[in-house]
This record gives C-alpha cells, structure tokens and sequence, in this order.
C-alpha cells in the first residue's frame, strides 16, 4: 500500500446510524490503471445494494476489496464500524496486519461467479470446513448448522456428493451454504448467475431471495440480471469508469435513469435481452 | 562366446539379494527426504520473502545442473574438510535425498500452480489461516498431478542408488563389483543386477499408475 495521508480517516466510525460497510475515498490502480477513483459508498445494515455497470467499469473489484482478495492504494473501508483495510495504532491508522485482517474478515463471506467448492470434499464437508477449523465448532455442531442451510438451499439430498457430480446451479446453491455457515454480517455475491445456464439462474437467484426475506444481512451484489437487482435491492449503483456514475433505488434507476451513461447502458442491454 | 555358469549363479544369487535390501534401503531412505524435503524447498518459495525465493531457486538450479554423483562425492570427502564426517550411509543419503528434493520441489511447483487462484480466494473469503488453506485445500489438489511426477523420480532414485557404491554403500552394484573383484567374473553378476532392477522397477511404474487412480479417486476428482 502505498504511504498515505490517513489523518483525516476516524479510527471507528460512530454515532447513530453506522453504516455496515462503509468505503472512504478507496482508491485502485494496477500501476498506471485507475479501476477504482476516490470511492465513497455506505450500505446500511440489512441493505441489498446491487452493483451494476459496463465490464472494466471496478464493480467486481468492490467486492474484491472487501473481501481483501485486493489490497487498496488509497482510502480506508470500515465494515462495521471498525477499519478493514488498517487498524488503530495509538491514535492513528495504520495498514492492517494478517490478524487485524483475519478478525474484520469474519464479518463478511462471497459467493464466485466459479463457485470455488473444494473439489475434494462432498458439499456437507465444504459447508463444514469453515465452522469447524476456524470458528472452532464440533463437528456435531457444525454438521447441523450444514444441513440446516444445505436443506435451506434445496440441497440435502445432494450433501454427499463431490462438486464434480453437481450441476452448475447446484454447486452455487452449496457455495451459498457454505458462506452462510460462517454467519457473515455482510455477504458479497459477485456475479452469481454469469456462469450458469439459463435455466438454472432462477434456482440460485430464488436463494438469494429467501435470504433477503429471512436473514437481515446486509448484501452487496455484482450481477448483469437487470430484472433480478430491479426486484430485490433497496438500492442499484451504476458504475462507470472505476466510480458510481449514478445510483438510486430500482424504481428511479432504472425507471427514470437521469444521467447518459446510465441510459445508454440500460438500453443496451434491454437491447440485448 | 557365452560362458554363463548356472552354479556360479546361483552361489552369488543370495549375497545379491541381500544386497537388494540395501539397495531398496536407500531408495526408501532417500526418497523418503527428497519427498519432505521437496515439498518444504516449494513451499519455501511461496512465502512473501523475495530472498528466501531467490536463494532456494538458485540452490535448486545448482544441484538440478550438477552432475549427483558430484554431490555423493563432495558430502563425503569434502564434508570432513568442514567438521562433517559422515559415514557413506549418512552422506549417500544426504546427497541423494537432496538432489531429487530439488527435482521433486518442480513437481510439487507444478502441482501447486495447477490448483485454480480460486480455490484460495475461497479459503480466503472463509477466513481459513495460510497453513488451513494448505494442507485442507491446496496440497490435496496439488497432489494428483504431481503423482506421476513423483512416481518417475521414485523409480529414478531408484536406478540412481548405484552411484552410491563410489563412496562405498554396499548396495547391489557395490555387491555385484566386489563379486567380480574376488572372482573375475563379471557376466553372472552384473546381468542378475539388470534383472533385479528391472524385476523392481515395472511392478513399481505400474504400481505407481494405480495409486495415482485411487488418489484421484478418493479426492472425489473423477
């Protein structure tokens, strides 16, 4: 990370309403390449805030940076309340170290456009990796939390199973379990349904839905089902050239998009449906 | 033009075979090091240490680009020169266990970049610690496209074991030569050294395959 004035930044945010992700001025180059400029964004507890825009747009890299799969050239990001990204030292931030990382990590799990499963563990035994060997649950505990949320996924009869022999929407549908079992405060889904067949969106899309109807998470998502961000999100971010061009709840965005870029994307890819 | 003599044969048949557990001793022995060894020398240029990386690379490129009988030679006789006096067992092994260490860290590489970038974004995004996310996720994938790798330096090593004679190891070449010292006659001996390899060494190839089969197997990968 590059040496940055952070005197600015609070050490932990405070108050009434603090906001369960919050990016401050994140910055993000690959050298000379600015993906992600200056970006301020606050999702609210219990907030389902779907990112869209243009491929090359950074909206991938938002996900990516909290859940520190990237580093950041600028900026700090809280996630609940607390910096991610640096951690208090006396009273000024400095870069997190691996266990300042580990501990704020905790509060947030992602789901991948590719799934991720182990290959080499059935899907119970991918959901229960992570209860077991880092929230330190036995494996009674932790197998029933599985099956809990492998039966929540449609998957209980599958828990045997290796990745190989599941279907793409199948596999998805256990990866969501699987982040689920770490009881995440945030979860990120970062373009869910981009490798699946058609046919199959609607099974992992629908458990998405249930999740917003039954957990008060607070959820990011990066997604190109237009229809799907328009029912579900409290609010859409357009993103366009590594900042948010325009956002708003579904209603006014896509019904009533003010900026051109916007437009442009939005009748692109009505055009392409 | 053939003067094989059976009775000949069969006399030194047993000191041969004797010889033979030696032989599969320090094959044994010595992978059993290159196999840990290995393993420790390709982990060791993952960590964040530009250094570490560079000095084990280069050390892996000098004993890959030496010849290893160089190497039994040098553990042995110039080790004294520096405090280590090693018998011809100890040094064999050390020498012979380091030089397929290097050769069987490439293996390990190429396993170890096989295994997709998301696989530990996902232990990642799971908050499973570095030494987790290598021994439950990482090596389990890395290792079945490194068995066939792994199999063919167990049979090298194998094949290599006589180079230990030179400084005195009494495997089978060691035995074979000693034999045709004592009795001029070098035929017998050195044609059941062939046969013992090679007696050795196809079951073990083959072996090798069906392993690698059930690995995959009981990783779920087939």
């Amino acid at each position: 990370m590059d040496a940055q004035d952070l005197s600015g930044f609070p050490l932990r945010l405070e108050g009434d309403a603090v906001p369960m992700v919050s990016f401050r001025k994140v910055t993000k180059s690959y050298g000379s390449l600015v993906v992600l400029d200056s970006l301020d964004l606050d999702v609210a507890e219990g907030e389902m805030v779907s990112v869209i825009g243009p491929s090359g747009s950074g909206k991938t890299t938002v996900l990516r940076m909290l859940m520190t799969l990237e580093t950041i050239n600028g900026g700090v990001i809280y996630v609940d309340g607390e910096p991610l990204t640096h951690m208090p030292r006396g009273d000024r931030l400095v870069p997190a170290d691996s266990r300042h990382l580990r501990r704020i990590r905790a509060k947030i799990g992602m789901c991948f456009q590719q799934f991720n499963l182990f290959p080499h563990m059935t899907a119970l035994e991918n959901c229960m990796e992570g209860p077991v060997h880092v929230l330190g649950l036995s494996k009674k505990e932790a197998r029933e939390r599985s099956e809990e949320l492998l039966a929540m996924v449609g998957m209980t009869e599958k828990r045997d199973q290796h990745p190989s022999r599941l279907s793409g929407g199948q596999q998805q549908r256990v990866a969501i379990a699987r982040a689920m079992a770490m009881r995440p405060k945030v979860m990120l889904f970062d373009e869910v349904t981009s490798a699946l067949d058609p046919e199959v969106i609607g099974e992992v899309t629908n458990v998405i839905r249930k999740l917003v109807a039954e957990h008060n998470l607070t959820m990011l998502m990066v997604t190109h089902q237009m229809g799907f961000a328009k029912d579900i999100s409290d609010r859409v971010c357009f993103f366009y050239g590594g900042r948010i061009e325009e956002q708003g709840t579904p209603d006014a965005l896509f019904g009533h998009p003010k900026r051109e870029r916007t437009q442009q994307f939005l009748s692109a890819v009505r055009e392409a449906i | 033009m053939f003067d094989w003599r059976w009775d000949f044969t069969w006399d030194i048949l047993p000191r041969l075979i004797a010889a033979t557990g030696n032989t599969l001793l320090a094959a044994g022995l010595g992978y059993a090091i290159a196999v840990v060894l290995g393993l420790a020398l390709a982990l060791a240029q993952r960590t964040p240490s530009r250094a570490l990386t560079l000095v084990v690379r280069e050390a892996i490129e000098f004993i890959r680009s030496t010849p290893l009988v160089l190497q039994i030679f040098f553990v042995f006789y110039v080790g004294p020169q520096f405090g280590l006096r090693l018998s011809p067992w100890t040094a064999g092994m050390i020498a012979i266990g380091l030089h397929y260490a290097a050769y069987l860290s490439e293996v390990y590489r190429g396993g170890l970049d096989s295994v997709p970038k998301g696989q530990w974004e996902a232990a990642t995004s799971l908050n499973l610690s570095t030494s987790r996310t290598y021994f439950r996720v990482i090596l389990p994938q890395a290792l079945p496209p490194s068995l066939a790798g792994m199999g063919n330096y167990l049979v090298g090593i194998f094949k290599d074991t006589p180079m230990l004679s030179v400084i005195g190891v009494a495997e089978l070449m060691h035995t074979a030569n000693a034999i045709g010292s004592e009795t001029y006659r070098f035929l017998e001996p050195f044609t059941l050294v062939g046969i013992i390899f090679l007696a050795l060494s196809l079951p073990t190839a083959a072996g090798i395959r069906l392993f690698e089969a059930w690995v995959r197997r009981k990783l779920g990968m087939v």
